[in-house]
């Protein structure tokens, strides 16, 4: 598994991928304090709260990060050698995943810089900010998994991306036709999807147990159906 | 060693392996012949463990594939058809990426040094597999199979890609792993599975055909010595002398050659060896001989036609093993049967059908 993972790290930072992720990360966190710092609050929980910063690392920056991850095996073929060394379809997996959350992870821990900014000059909410640090990786960890799974499916990245971006896109706006129907029960069961709602709880300083082994079990299953997607292909 | 029992492969409706079974000992080096397409590589890649079998089993060493894939692959070498390289990677960061992967135990610096030095790409080892030529990329292919020192090589067609002067490289390269490694090659190309290996199995239409040494081969299944000659005399007196040979069983003309020569072909029966009469019986007519050359690819023939579309493979190997048996028993004929199975593929399918 650490071959894999180390293999597929390092790989974000031989292509510009890597970097452009950094980048945009940068950008938009830069972007989001600044416009923080000239209305004068000093609570960056309402980085993470943000629609725009949502969309940028859930619908965007995790697509990219996830794309590659098996279809570019399959298409260059290099899965023959992963299948047939003695490791784990697991294993494989695992190590694919930890890769693209190692990576999303670093891209989010840029805000700890602006944390620690505000720390200088007042007394800031380490908790408050922890929970949002928490909430982000959670929702991310969930969102790479599916990507991993719609990754394992095509040997296409291209499509991979397109439909990963669909995917979070769409799990973003269920929230939105909850407004729209007016059925109790309905509203019920998106709320009760609603990976953005949950999210939401862990930015505004809540945190619910419910939320995150929600995300975490999200995770495990996308994860497992990867590996039996990889496993199927065998039998095929 | 590999046992290999009753393997099958079916994608959908299609029949890709066709019960196949076979044993492969320690040391010994084993070519998998066949035309594209005819299950090859789905062969190999059920042995590693890529593929799942719909029936039969696969054993490497006594661990089966299926039930203690750990042990079974950590035995094996693998080069699929297109060697699995990452192209963002160099060669030195590949390598060690698969000595990681497959968990070795050896000193890696060392060990991927001899790996290497073996294959010869020391001097693209800090280099971008992506910039590296088909030959190369080849090579690397075989140094990530030789990662490990595995005692089992499985190696799909090795020399796709390489010049002439790389092929005779790699045939001697496998020749000397053949001595310390378990191999099995595939190639469509007979003359390399005859340069290099100690046994061939014939494999068409997912259906093992053949399978015993080249010589083994050639001797059971090639069809009589053909005898290409060129004489100097008059080309209709000259082909009744030649008819007239005991053992000719044929005489074709090809017409005129090198002036007043003429050209014929010789079919001779079974064993009958007739060089001697025929040269006796020019010189008393003082027609000089200008030529005698035996047909040379006997097994490129056999192989043409034991993996001919039109021929049931299904019913070819039926013939041929019953002639096996045949042979095996005493006082039966003695190797007629398997060769009229391969000269005569018409009859085979006939008899399929």
């Amino acid at each position: 598994m650490t071959a894999i993972f180390k293999r597929e790290f390092k790989s974000y930072f031989t292509s510009p991928i890597g970097y452009a992720i950094l980048v945009a990360s940068l950008l938009v966190f830069g972007i989001m304090f600044s416009s923080m710092y000239a209305a004068g609050s000093a609570e960056i929980a309402g980085i993470f709260s943000n629609i725009f910063t949502v969309i940028a690392f859930m619908v965007v920056i995790i697509p990219i990060l996830t794309m590659r991850l098996l279809s570019e095996e399959k298409r260059l073929k290099t899965d023959q050698a992963l299948l047939t060394a003695p490791v784990g379809v697991s294993a494989i997996v695992l190590g694919k995943f930890f890769a693209a959350f190692l990576m999303f992870a670093v891209s989010v821990s840029i805000t700890l810089i602006f944390q620690i900014i505000v720390s200088c000059y007042v007394s800031a909410d380490w908790m408050v900010y922890l929970n949002c640090l928490i909430g982000m990786l959670l929702f991310g960890g969930a969102l790479i998994a599916i990507g991993l799974f719609i990754s394992s499916l095509t040997e296409s990245p291209m499509v991979a991306v397109i439909c990963s971006f669909a995917v979070s896109l769409a799990l973003l706006m269920l929230d939105f036709a909850g407004y729209l129907i007016n059925n109790s029960l309905v509203t019920k069961l998106i709320g009760w999807i609603s990976f953005s709602g949950r999210y939401n709880a862990f930015t505004s300083g809540v945190f619910d147990y419910s939320n995150a082994v929600f995300f975490l079990s999200v995770t495990a299953v996308f994860l497992f159906f990867a590996v039996r997607v990889l496993e199927s292909k065998r039998w095929a | 060693m590999i046992e290999v029992q009753n393997l099958s492969k079916r994608y959908g409706s299609h029949l890709a392996v066709d019960n196949v079974s076979f044993q492969v000992k320690d040391g010994e080096i084993l070519g998998f012949l066949g035309p594209n397409g005819a299950g090859k590589s789905t062969t190999m890649n059920i042995l590693t463990g890529y593929l799942s079998a719909t029936a039969g089993s696969v054993n490497i060493d006594g661990y089966d594939i299926l039930d203690n894939p750990g042990e079974a692959k950590r035995r094996i070498g693998y080069l699929p058809e297109q060697p699995p390289l990452y192209l963002d990677m160099t060669v030195k960061e590949y390598l060690s990426f698969i000595f990681e992967l497959k968990k070795v135990r050896l000193p890696k610096g060392p060990h991927l040094q001899e790996i290497c030095r073996l294959v010869k790409i020391e001097d693209v080892y800090n280099r971008l597999i992506k910039n590296l030529s088909k030959g190369y990329r080849q090579r690397v292919g075989v140094a990530q199979a030789l990662v490990g020192n595995p005692d089992v090589l499985i190696l799909d067609e090795p020399s796709v890609g390489l010049d002439p002067k790389q092929i005779i490289e790699i045939r001697s390269l496998i020749k000397h792993l053949g001595r310390s490694h378990t191999v099995i090659l595939s190639s469509h190309i007979l003359s390399e599975i005859q340069a290099v290996c100690d046994r061939i199995i014939i494999i068409n239409q997912g259906v093992m055909i053949a399978d015993d040494t080249p010589d083994g081969l050639a001797r059971k299944l090639a069809p009589e010595s053909i005898l290409t000659i060129r004489v100097q005399g008059p080309k209709a007196d000259v082909q009744r002398l030649l008819a007239g040979i005991p053992g000719v069983q044929k005489v074709t003309y090809n017409g005129p050659r090198e002036g007043s020569a003429s050209e014929f072909t010789l079919e001779p029966q079974r064993g009958a060896d007739v060089r001697r009469v025929l040269f006796e019986r020019l010189a008393d007519r003082h027609w000089p001989l200008l030529m005698l050359q035996p047909s040379e690819a006997n097994l490129e023939q056999v192989f043409l036609r034991l993996t001919d579309a039109s021929v049931d493979s299904q019913a070819l190997a039926r013939r041929l093993r019953e002639a096996a048996n045949t042979e095996e028993a005493p006082g039966e004929q003695p190797d007629g049967a398997a060769a009229d199975a391969a000269a005569d593929p018409q009859a085979a399918q006939e008899e399929g059908k």
